[in-house]
């Protein structure tokens, strides 16, 4: 009998994989993974294809804060991440889906968590009107604490509002999400910059978050910058736009930049009477910061983008603008490091410039002698897990923490800081974290029936429509993109491949019969002797060599001590493998995420 | 069965042939077997099997009987031509087809009712007359489409899913080619697919008639305690007693079989048949002494598999009858039928 021969279990091979980890499944739901306030992103997407719009709301609620604002500007981490691209081109349209729930869904106001009337004592003071901080408030509100938060501006929502032009995120959707946090109760304090953070923390409050963002625009500081008032520092440019102090720009415009504060300055440029919008590059185009789509919908709004253009000189004549110089360059690659040569200078003429080359943090109402410290790059030491600095008590959020960075991160920062901060206000260690836990619920409806669509839809990504490219530029607050219709939406619902619904085994079922690895049409699953992980994933039907995804790795089997292998990468969740089943040794089971966030109770087995 | 189709999405990292097409190329339609039966598996192996000798799947002719294994040339090599025959009817469809066109090539699928019942004599006819096929059995013991009572193949004593004994000994296909001459002869498992799929090759290469007894497991009706074709038996007493490699041509042969002790065997074709592993006192060349080590291990319960016994020597069909090498499909009108003048000389030659 060769199976025992050579098929002995030994002191080489892998562990069984502990799918009661909830990392494992987590990581196998690669867009929740990603995601950093890890939304539940299969859940809502079924919730959308349902029509339970208000339902896939409250649960992205849950998480992200700020459904409506994210579906239009997130930086979507989750979508490159997709499963979905490993099979084919483009990813489930995540972002776009989210915006459906929010524009459709019904009012959420007795959704909203109840907010005691009875506080528990404990104050918090919020720096900075923007995602981190209202996050925070809209962890620690339904708690009891009494949360303030100093806003520079007269209006609270931070960069969301300043920075984010009205034709990308109208400011209705933008009231609405900051409302509703607002509402809570929350002391806001309008025009109020805090000036020194000493005077804040003699007030008395029990903690005080930060959350001020990464406020500064880089400078350039070139022949001529200071000779004329038509150079602008893109962030602020913006926020005076947002704010109304600036309604119109001379008809040739020079973007520095091209992070995704260089598109937003190039497309409101374009509606606020700009003819000729030019984006300066350095690099070639595969080295941008800005995320593709912005650069499609820039272009699309024909903004010429110059690349392997150096500025050199503003070109000022009798205090007026009128050109600017620039060195053009030619890349080369060398030990890894891209090297330029100057090939020659041309000059461009411009009527204004617009600086968006980057963000900086800023500090200089904290002093620096009462125990919080900074690095030598003047930003503060915050501990990556808790949020909070060398002082006790004093958290740090958003970009504000560790620069610049997008929503999304603020608000998941947001949520690990109220965690930290009801540790300390109640007296417990802020590294005491909550444990995360999960369930697993099997999807079986009947023999070859689950609940959940299984069939694979070949259908491509649905694309967003715009509006024209006369209409859009009449106002400054005409949102370009129209959203989903019925009919794209009920399409890109059934893209999403359920990486929830996970692939369960239960190896003392197994018979061996290899109808599971017959069936798999990406040939996930390998039986095979076990062996050291580099080894198994050669030893695979298909090789495994994306290292980046877990190779699920089950007990010796019953018959022939074999274990059973599958590489998470290519699965699309057909099913397959557990309708060929005979045994029930694979099943289709629902993973869910226990995500606690301040205030919510460790994850406990009542096994 | 399942309901859905099953994705048309194809690893990147799946080999493509020199034909440049992957294994997914030889897929057949989805089964609508029980979850699980091993007639699934050995389905899987004929798809490798021919993936990887690189046969161009519209060269292929499937032809199979009825029965649970008669069904399953659907599930594999869509772009083939196909013949579902008559109850046991398999080998002369099969034999009409190859005379018409002997440039392409034969694989019949049959089970035990098939072939060991109904249509026993038709295989042995097949056999005798050496055609020039691979000839699959899926072997499970059980009439699975009818609910389950024991075939011909079931063994002495063997109980059914109800309890009941077999009180009938079993035709075993293996010593039944044996003794009608066939030139490959050979045993594997279902749950078995690497020594399967190897096994399969050397038989699509085989020029005569090439018998595979599959012990294919039915998961609903025989895989029971007290069967001796269910997946756990067949695991415990199954014996590799030959164990080979197939090289195909033009491939370099890396293995000193020489050293070993070992044989080799070259297939009409150029590739070659590596025996590396072989049981003492066996000869897969001695049709007696085949028959008798059979026989002992028969009544020590063992299960033997591997390539039993091949001889490249012997005539098939073709050879035996000078038939014209180009396919009738290709042969003119006026050739095929040339009037009844020519008729008329014919018959005269009878008189």
């Amino acid at each position: 009998m060769r199976w025992t021969v050579d098929c002995g279990y030994n002191l080489r091979s892998v562990k069984p994989t502990d799918v009661f980890d909830p990392n494992y499944f987590h990581k196998v739901v690669d867009c929740q993974y990603a995601c950093p306030a890890h939304t539940n992103v299969p859940e809502y997407i079924r919730m959308i294809a349902q029509g339970r719009y208000t339902d896939a709301y409250m649960l992205n609620r849950e998480t992200n804060v700020f459904p409506g604002i994210l579906g239009r500007t997130c930086d979507r981490p989750c979508e490159p991440a997709c499963r979905r691209t490993r099979v084919e081109e483009k990813p489930v349209a995540i972002c776009r889906l989210k915006r459906v729930a929010a524009d459709l869904r019904d009012d959420i106001s007795e959704r909203l968590p109840q907010i005691p009337t009875k506080k528990n004592g404990k104050r918090v003071a919020c720096i900075g009107a923007g995602p981190a901080s209202l996050t925070v408030a809209n962890d620690l509100m339904p708690l009891g604490y009494q949360v303030t938060i100093f806003e520079k501006l007269d209006k609270a929502g931070g960069l969301m509002r300043s920075n984010i032009p009205h034709f990308r995120l109208p400011e209705r959707v933008l009231d609405e999400e900051v409302d509703a946090i607002l509402q809570m109760g929350v002391d806001i304090r309008y025009n109020k910059p805090v000036a020194s953070m000493k005077a804040l923390l003699d007030e008395g409050y029990d903690a005080v978050f930060v959350g001020t963002g990464a406020p500064r625009g880089k400078q350039l500081e070139l022949p001529g910058r200071h000779e004329t008032d038509s150079i602008h520092i893109g962030i602020d440019w913006l926020e005076s736009v947002a704010f109304g102090h600036i309604t119109k720009i001379e008809p040739r415009v020079l973007i520095i930049g091209v992070g995704n504060t260089a598109r937003d300055c190039c497309r409101t440029s374009k509606r606020l009477g700009a003819t000729d919008v030019k984006v300066i590059a350095r690099r070639p185009r595969k080295y941008f910061k800005a995320s593709p789509w912005e650069l499609e919908d820039a272009e699309e709004e024909q903004v010429e983008i110059l690349i392997n253009h150096s500025p050199k000189r503003f070109v000022v004549e009798n205090g007026k603008l009128i050109g600017m110089e620039l060195d053009r360059l030619e890349w080369r690659e060398e030990g890894g490091k891209q090297l330029s040569t100057i090939i020659d200078t041309v000059t461009i003429p411009c009527d204004a410039v617009i600086l968006a080359i980057g963000q900086e943090n800023s500090f200089p109402w904290i002093e620096r002698d009462i125990g919080i410290e900074f690095d030598k790059k003047e930003m503060p030491l915050v501990d990556k897990k808790t949020f909070q600095c060398t002082r006790p008590g004093v958290f740090f959020g958003g970009d504000a923490a560790w620069g610049p960075e997008n929503i999304i991160w603020a608000v998941a920062h947001g949520h690990e800081a109220a965690i930290s901060i009801h540790n300390h206000c109640q007296g417990l260690p802020v590294t005491e974290r909550p444990q995360q836990g999960m369930t697993l619920v099997s999807q079986k409806m009947g023999l070859h029936e689950w609940s959940y669509s299984n069939n694979y839809d070949e259908a491509a990504r649905a694309k967003m429509r715009h509006v024209d490219l006369v209409e859009r530029f009449k106002k400054l607050e005409i949102e370009v993109e129209l959203g989903f219709d019925p009919e794209a939406t009920a399409r890109e619902v059934q893209r999403c491949l359920n990486c929830d619904v996970q692939t369960k085994f239960t190896d003392s079922l197994c018979i061996e019969c290899d109808a599971c690895i017959d069936i798999c049409p990406l040939l996930c699953l390998t039986m095979t002797p076990n062996a050291e992980e580099p080894e198994l994933r050669k030893q695979l039907t298909v090789p495994a060599e994306n290292l980046k995804q877990e190779l699920f790795v089950s007990g010796p089997l019953k018959q022939t001590k074999r274990v059973m292998i599958k590489d998470e990468d290519m699965c699309v969740h057909c099913s397959l493998c557990a309708e060929r089943c005979p045994t029930g040794a694979w099943d289709m089971q629902k993973f869910e995420l226990y995500l606690p966030h301040a205030g919510q109770a460790s994850w406990t087995t009542s096994k | 069965m399942t309901y859905i189709a099953k994705p048309r999405l194809i690893h990147p990292g799946l080999r493509k042939n020199k034909l440049g097409l992957t294994v997914r190329d030889y897929e057949g339609a989805l089964s609508t077997l029980c979850a699980g039966c091993g007639h699934d598996s050995v389905t899987t192996g004929i798809i490798q099997a021919f993936h990887e000798l690189d046969t161009p799947p519209h060269r292929v002719v499937k032809l199979s009987g009825i029965g649970c294994s008669s069904k399953t040339p659907t599930y594999f090599l869509r772009d083939a031509h196909g013949f579902n025959a008559a109850h046991g009817r398999m080998p002369s469809i099969a034999t009409g087809a190859s005379a018409a066109n002997k440039q392409l090539t034969y694989i019949g699928i049959s089970g035990d009712g098939d072939s060991l019942s109904i249509g026993l004599g038709q295989l042995a006819h097949a056999i005798r007359r050496n055609l020039d096929m691979l000839y699959v059995i899926e072997n499970n013991g059980v009439y699975g489409l009818t609910k389950g009572q024991f075939s011909a193949s079931a063994d002495l004593g063997s109980k059914s899913k109800r309890g009941e004994a077999n009180s009938y000994g079993a035709i075993d296909p293996v010593s039944l080619a044996l003794s009608l001459g066939a030139t490959f002869i050979a045993r594997s498992f279902s749950g078995d697919k690497r020594q399967l799929v190897s096994i399969l090759k050397a038989a699509i290469a085989h020029k005569g008639f090439a018998l595979v007894d599959v012990i294919s497991p039915c998961v609903t009706f025989n895989d029971h305690e007290g069967s001796t074709k269910s997946y756990r038996y067949t695991r415990e007493h199954l014996t590799e007693i030959v164990h080979s490699d197939f090289v195909p041509l033009k491939e370099e042969i890396t293995v000193d079989y020489e050293a070993g002790g070992a044989a080799a065997v070259t297939m009409h074709d150029g590739s070659v048949l590596l025996f590396t592993k072989v049981a003492e006192g066996y000869d897969p060349s001695s049709r007696e002494a085949v028959f008798s080590y059979l026989m002992k291990h028969q009544a020590s319960g063992k299960i033997p598999t591997g390539i039993l016994y091949v001889d490249e020597s012997g005539k098939d069909m073709h050879e035996l009858n000078r038939t014209a090498e180009t396919p009738l499909s290709e042969v003119g009108f006026e050739t095929l039928c040339p009037g009844s003048a020519k008729l008329d000389e014919l018959m005269d030659d009878f008189r």
